[in-house]
């Protein structure tokens, strides 16, 4: 689950991370009275879920009052990567004299968290590790015994800070680890972490919180239907707890575990068709799930054909026949089934005049067919 | 021979009594795999059809464990087990906070451990063991590895080989977490390792690089002919495709990568599921 700057922010301060929280508006009914509370000039931040916030123009710097009342109407009334911005940070500009990266992330291949840190803040730090490897300082993170300071402080050292700065920049951190650890985070980022005259600041602030650690997370709870990350549709399938993702194509396409289902994205992309979605119904799904996934994806318009690829091991293929036939369908449906129970779906699905496909290569390429 | 289990493994189930873990169980022992007995606290001295029910790991011999509890308890009962020295530790659970998973790992190494998973669907060592809920009556003994980031996947090439009389000798789940024990590359050292295992068919997807580093591996120790499949070729990035594993980060973990890697070292990449066993027909 990914978190707004704001929010991360926030999170920073409750661990005392130095950084600028400001004022969260979603209108600008009350920015007369942050302006006359921050002074001027103030820096305006779209607050979305999506990066290249910039470039896109959802940050700008306001210099008078008149300047910015429009400039934040104007970036709450943007979209940006199709995300409509419902709220703004307001805060004051700091002045910076330099720019440093400080995460963690988890290392899939070395199974343990890693701190990234680096001088050259302020950039993607994709694309320090591919031009300037050597200028990335690594920290691998013993899973058991936890982040140390003396770790943090021999990060700082490296970086090129001494004495009070040197303390100061490893306190940060080994804060922010702690906030990894703390949290269950996939990924925590100060990018950049600035130095100004008042010394280090969290400029800004990335946070993802891991999905799976929610049931001891219960502050990063939130309502579905509040979310910013996902699509309506996306969100009616997570209520039904359906792994969903919405693909700008026009076959829809259900299928059992993940690999399979992304394996007919392809076969179908293969055969000259465009998804319209992934959508994976897990193991053992019954009629009732069956039922629920084509409605989810059929919420979505202009579907030509339906491909529905199912090998059946835990799940069983006469469960989903049925859930088949509940649905009335307004496109063709193409069935792909085989594994448990079969025969019967086979014998269900046929007097429906529904013909099954024995291969998922076959049912993909009558789909894309639409015969 | 095979990897990890066979018919002398000795297997307990912890969570056993639970709706998955009954129906798996009994699955197991059926199929000829030695379960010695489930784990599930405070119902010690039960039986659950002729499968003993202990209140802890550490009042059954065994020889290794399946892991079937709650994702919340996971950690914990694979210590148990772990602590114990039982190997492999598979954990079929899904959904395990990935803190949880890198504390597992490192404990497993201490204890010199195999974890299969999280969030797998197990192994098989055909005609000898099932250790997970991969559906048995797809499988045969024969000489084939199969390595799967995938469970449904694994069962569709499986169902090709099987028909096209490639047997197999273990064919393994890896998990589609972040996160996983064993991985591409200690399952790759293990069936090189194994004298029965005469090829090897790898099926990755997308996410992290695995496959790269599968392949720099196969260079330079692998003699076998590996067969490869890569799902999600047109998967956009920045979204989960259903595995908490399996999502594109920038321009990192595209199939793209991955095929391009798995050929420079020589190894085909099948554009479809079907064509896996016509492949290995002409490497065999």
């Amino acid at each position: 689950m990914k978190l707004l700057e704001y929010e991360a922010k926030n999170i920073f301060v409750e661990y005392g991370i130095p950084t600028s929280t400001g004022y969260v508006i979603e209108d600008v009914e009350n920015l007369k009275a942050i302006l006359y509370k921050l002074g001027l000039p103030v820096i305006l931040k779209a607050q979305v879920l999506v990066g290249g916030r910039g470039k896109a123009g959802g940050i700008k710097i306001a210099k008078t009052e008149e300047e910015a009342m429009e400039k934040a109407k104007d970036i709450l009334n943007m979209e940006i990567k199709g995300l409509p911005v419902k709220k703004l940070l307001v805060c004051k500009p700091s002045e910076i004299k330099k720019e440093l990266y400080v995460g963690y992330v988890v290392d899939r291949n070395k199974k343990k968290m890693v701190m990234l840190a680096s001088t050259e803040g302020g950039i993607d730090i994709e694309q320090v590790a591919e031009k300037t490897p050597e200028k990335i300082i690594k920290l691998y993170i013993d899973p058991i015994i936890g982040i140390q300071d003396y770790e943090c402080r021999s990060v700082a050292k490296k970086l090129g800070y001494e004495g009070k700065d040197m303390l100061s920049l490893a306190a940060i951190i080994y804060k922010l680890g702690r906030i990894m650890e703390d949290k269950d985070a996939e990924l925590i980022e100060i990018n950049p972490l600035a130095i100004t005259s008042e010394g280090f600041e969290a400029l800004d602030a990335k946070l993802v919180i891991d999905d799976n650690s929610l049931f001891r997370q219960k502050e990063f709870e939130v309502d579905l239907k509040e979310s910013q990350e996902f699509t309506e549709i996306e969100k009616a399938a997570k209520e039904a707890g359906l792994a969903y993702v919405e693909l700008d194509g026009d076959i829809g396409i259900i299928g059992c575990g993940a690999g399979l289902v992304m394996a007919s994205l392809d076969v179908v992309n293969h055969y000259g068709g465009k998804p319209a979605n992934f959508l994976d119904i897990g193991g053992g799904a019954n009629a009732d799930n069956m039922k629920k996934a084509l409605d989810i994806i059929t919420m979505k318009e202009g579907l030509k054909a339906i491909f529905i690829n199912i090998f059946g091991g835990i799940t069983k293929c006469d469960e989903i026949a049925k859930g088949i036939l509940e649905y009335k369908p307004k496109v063709p449906v193409f069935v792909r089934m085989m594994g448990t129970n079969e025969d019967e779906a086979k014998r269900i699905l046929n007097s429906a005049g529904y013909e099954l496909y024995q291969s998922m290569q076959e049912a993909a390429e009558a789909a894309v067919g639409g015969n | 021979m095979s990897i990890l289990v066979d018919d002398s493994t000795r297997i307990v189930v912890q969570g056993a009594t639970g709706h998955q873990g009954q129906f798996h169980s009994n699955r197991m022992k059926q199929y000829g795999t030695k379960i010695v007995g489930g784990v599930t606290p405070g119902k010690g001295g039960q039986t659950m059809g002729d499968i003993p029910i202990f209140d802890s790991v550490d009042e059954v011999e065994a020889d290794a464990s399946i892991i079937f509890v709650p994702a919340r308890f996971v950690k914990s009962s694979a210590l148990e087990a772990i602590s114990l020295g039982l190997s492999p530790v598979v954990c079929i659970t899904e959904h395990v906070p990935v803190r949880d998973a890198m504390f597992m790992m490192e404990y497993a190494k201490q204890h010199d451990v195999d974890i299969v998973g999280p969030n797998t669907p197990g192994l098989i060592s055909p005609g000898k063991a099932l250790a997970g809920i991969l559906p048995p009556h797809i499988f045969k003994e024969g000489n084939v590895g199969l390595v799967s980031r995938s469970g449904t996947l694994t069962y569709e090439i499986i169902d090709e080989l099987t028909k096209n009389g490639y047997g197999q000798s273990t064919a393994i789940g890896v998990g589609g977490d972040p996160v996983i024990g064993m991985d591409f590359l200690s399952t790759l050292e293990r069936f090189e390792a194994d004298k029965e295992t005469k090829a090897i068919v790898m099926i990755g997807e997308i996410g992290g690089n695995a496959e790269e580093l599968a392949a720099e591996y196969i260079k330079e120790y692998i003699s076998k002919p590996v067969v490869s499949y890569i799902a999600g070729k047109t998967a956009p990035p920045g979204k989960r495709m259903g595995h908490a594993g399996a999502v594109i980060s920038g321009n990192s973990g595209t199939a793209e990568s991955k095929i391009k890697a798995l050929n420079a070292v020589g190894v085909q990449v099948a554009t479809m599921p079907q064509e896996v066993p016509d492949i290995l027909r002409n490497l065999l």
